[in-house]
């Protein structure tokens, strides 16, 4: 704890008297983004390096909300809005993070990210082997992405293998409500830096989860195994395996569950942690079933979908009782709102490709 | 009615118009070329001459920050470093950083200024490790408060805006010295660095070393702006020119302006007119943008010549002072020598040691394949030896 804590915050006149958000406890039907905001809340709570920035993160809340409340709760100090520029949000948390602070930075969207990349490549990711471990980086860079919420340009790239690319970076990403607290505070607690990518498109998802079974993780010595490096199991199933990542996990347990009603009982496994990678769980689950698809939105080529498919072929070639096949976006810039169901992986498609897993050789 | 919180003024200049940020009119010089000293008038308030014993100090470093300077040069031509970009010429600003700073503060230099990176106690070995080629860093960030200098540009003022943010939050008083080269300043980090650091009225200063040269484009093409000084005006933020080739002049506008960022006055914009009397690295080829009739006209401005015509000027400097000096030169440049010229040989299992706190599993296979290579005998496909 810094001497941070005991002192008062920016604004504290405007703080103290603003009322405090009352604290949801026990089971509650919440959303995604509330998952992750009150991930951050309960960081910051027990953790006063823990920072909040980026654009329009601290009087609006974000523009999905996802920060919602955390400048009333915590001061302007600990959740601010920072001038509009990606890499002086990244750059300064560098700083930061160099100089005792844990933040967790905003950016926008998706393609709003791309004037970090110097940053994010050069120097986030380098600066621990850079300087033998001396140096980590322990901040976070939140970043929503992906489609399926009919938005404009430059709003919905699925821009993972940028980051999953680049040694250094943990690169993680949630598609439960559950998970999006889980994973979060795991990001936080991590430290090596952290690309946080969120699917917008589960936003505004909602499901019931048991808060003080979730603060539970987290309180003294009961700390459970971090999330990172470790895929779930979305769905068990004997056929096939689906594998899919943040908003395609979604479409994956609905191809699964129409499968199901046609006799075929397929798998679901929820990769989540795309740096580091779970070969275990993930291969494991293929020779299980000994056929394979990995979903997802990016466009195909030279994609983590790609580094999927090549890591199972190498591991799993002698169980496979097909080849491995890819169902993911088109190799196009992300299409206009009235174009983009053309291009997203839905239900029929992953069944189309089921269809295609050679079932006359088993 | 706005819901933002308390919008801060961080000012204590209302009243003062937009002319208090304005730099002087020319670079200001405290001691001039031929080595006499300025009168009192002739530069502006509140800069004033160091004291004899702080300029026979700066002296001392400038003769050790010479010689470093060419005993690198000298190890590079021998083939014992991959490469050195020297600060030949720039040497005043380099001590003049060290010099303004404490132990506590923090410096953020680029690859030019490993003269300025010794003087923060970085042991030559650890500087140097880099540059011969074992290792992309060799000293611990934390253990000088020094950042590591990097090749990209400008990326690490916004590094030291957020070390000056974090020191802020934390009520030390703790202040940033991020330095700069001309070239760098027309790069978009610059801009975001200054602008966050205004915004945030965080204590940090930025020195621009205007060398003049950006590799082989002159100044000309980075900037049309009155000086590199006046864009601190745009910010917010006091600009002031120096003559970056005047120690004196350099310790008193820089010390000026640190303690400025320390009293809580926020940061400040500080650019040093120098030259880069040597090409930018020893793979550059100067010749090919600029005379020897250009290079010439620099000799005269020397910071040591100047510092040195002073200093015995005003009988500050004997002959004894002088033997010291050059023998405290002597041993760091014995030591870069000896350092350079002893064998390393880097562990290539550092490899996959530090890229994550824990290497994954498959940075641990990986790692586990090359030890099997090497453990078997294989020879390493392109390894030069």
């Amino acid at each position: 704890m810094t001497t941070m804590a005991n002192r008062p915050s920016a604004g504290t006149a405007h703080a103290s008297t603003a009322a405090v958000e009352p604290e949801l406890r026990g089971v509650q039907t919440i959303t995604f983004a509330k998952a992750l905001t009150l991930a951050m809340s309960d960081a910051m709570a027990s953790d006063a390096t823990v920072l909040v920035f980026g654009e329009d993160v601290g009087t609006l809340g974000g523009v999905f909300r996802v920060t919602d409340g955390l400048t009333r709760r915590f001061g302007e100090e600990r959740c601010f809005d920072t001038p509009l520029a990606e890499s002086g949000i990244v750059g300064m948390a560098t700083g930061m993070a160099m100089n005792g602070m844990k933040p967790v930075v905003e950016m926008q969207f998706d393609a709003f990210a791309y004037p970090a990349f110097e940053q994010i490549t050069s120097h986030v990711a380098k600066m621990g082997n850079r300087t033998r471990g001396q140096v980590r980086l322990p901040l976070v860079i939140r970043i929503p992405y992906a489609g399926g919420i009919g938005g404009v340009e430059h709003h919905c790239d699925s821009s993972e293998a940028y980051y999953v690319h680049t040694p250094g970076l943990t690169v993680l990403t949630p598609s439960t409500v559950s998970d999006a607290y889980i994973m979060l505070r795991d990001a936080i607690a991590s430290p090596d830096p952290v690309v946080f990518m969120e699917p917008k498109k589960l936003y505004f998802s909602k499901a019931t989860v048991d808060l003080d079974a979730l603060r539970a993780r987290y309180d003294g010595d009961s700390v459970l195994p971090s999330s990172i490096g470790k895929a779930a199991v979305a769905r068990e199933g004997t056929d096939a395996t689906l594998i899919a990542y943040g908003p395609s996990v979604a479409a994956a347990l609905a191809a699964a569950e129409t499968a199901a009603e046609e006799g075929r009982s397929l798998q679901v496994i929820d990769v989540r942690s795309l740096v580091p990678f779970d070969d275990e769980t993930v291969s494991a689950a293929v020779r299980s079933t000994g056929r394979a698809i990995v979903i997802a939105e990016a466009p195909g080529f030279a994609s983590m979908a790609a580094e999927i498919v090549a890591r199972i072929q190498e591991r799993c070639f002698h169980s496979l009782a097909a080849p491995v096949l890819r169902v993911s976006g088109f190799d196009i810039p992300y299409p206009a709102p009235r174009l983009e169901k053309y291009y997203l992986p839905g239900v029929d498609r992953i069944l189309d490709a089921v269809d295609q897993l050679q079932w006359e050789q088993s | 009615m706005t819901n933002h919180p308390e919008i801060v003024d961080h000012g204590g200049y209302a009243g003062h118009g937009e002319d208090y940020l304005l730099p002087s009119d020319a670079p200001v010089q405290l001691i001039a070329p031929e080595g006499a000293p300025m009168t009192a008038g002739d530069y502006k308030e509140p800069y004033a001459l160091p004291d004899d014993a702080t300029l026979l100090d700066g002296y001392e470093r400038l003769v050790i920050g010479r010689r470093v300077n060419e005993q690198a040069g000298a190890l590079v031509r021998q083939g014992r470093m991959a490469v050195y970009p020297s600060s030949y010429g720039q040497e005043a600003c380099q001590v003049a950083s060290d010099m303004c700073l404490r132990s506590s503060d923090w410096l953020f230099p680029t690859y030019r200024d490993t003269v300025a990176i010794l003087g923060r106690g970085v042991t030559p070995m650890e500087a140097f490790e880099s540059l011969r080629g074992d290792w992309h860093s060799g000293f611990d960030p934390h253990q000088y408060n020094t950042g590591l200098p990097t090749t990209p540009l400008a990326t690490q003022l916004l590094h030291a805006v957020g070390v000056a943010h974090a020191a802020k939050l934390r009520g030390e008083d703790t202040v940033a010295l991020a330095l700069c080269g001309d070239g760098a300043t027309s790069e978009g980090d610059f801009h975001e660095a200054l602008n966050f650091a205004a915004v945030f009225h965080v204590p940090v200063v930025f020195l621009i070393q205007n060398n003049q040269y950006a590799i082989s484009v002159p100044l000309i093409h980075q900037s049309v702006a009155p000086s590199l000084a006046h864009k601190a005006v745009g910010y917010g933020m006091p600009g002031e020119r120096v003559d970056g080739n005047d120690l004196a002049a350099l310790l008193a506008v820089l010390g000026h302006a640190l303690e400025r960022a320390r009293d809580g006055g926020g940061p400040s914009l500080v650019e040093a007119h120098t030259y880069r009397m040597e090409a930018h690295t020893n793979a550059d080829d100067a010749t090919r943008y600029r005379s020897a009739e250009e290079v010439a006209q620099w000799v005269p401005k020397d910071p040591l010549l100047r510092l040195q015509k002073y200093l015995s000027d005003a009988g500050l400097l004997g002959a004894a002072d002088t033997e010291r000096f050059a023998a405290a030169a002597e041993v760091v440049a014995k030591t870069i020598r000896d350092g350079l010229n002893t064998e390393t040989s880097p562990d290539p299992a550092d490899l996959f040691a530090y890229v994550y706190s824990e290497p994954t599993p498959q940075l641990r296979e990986q790692a586990f394949m090359l030890a099997e290579e090497l453990s078997a005998g294989q020879p390493l496909e392109g390894a030069q030896s």
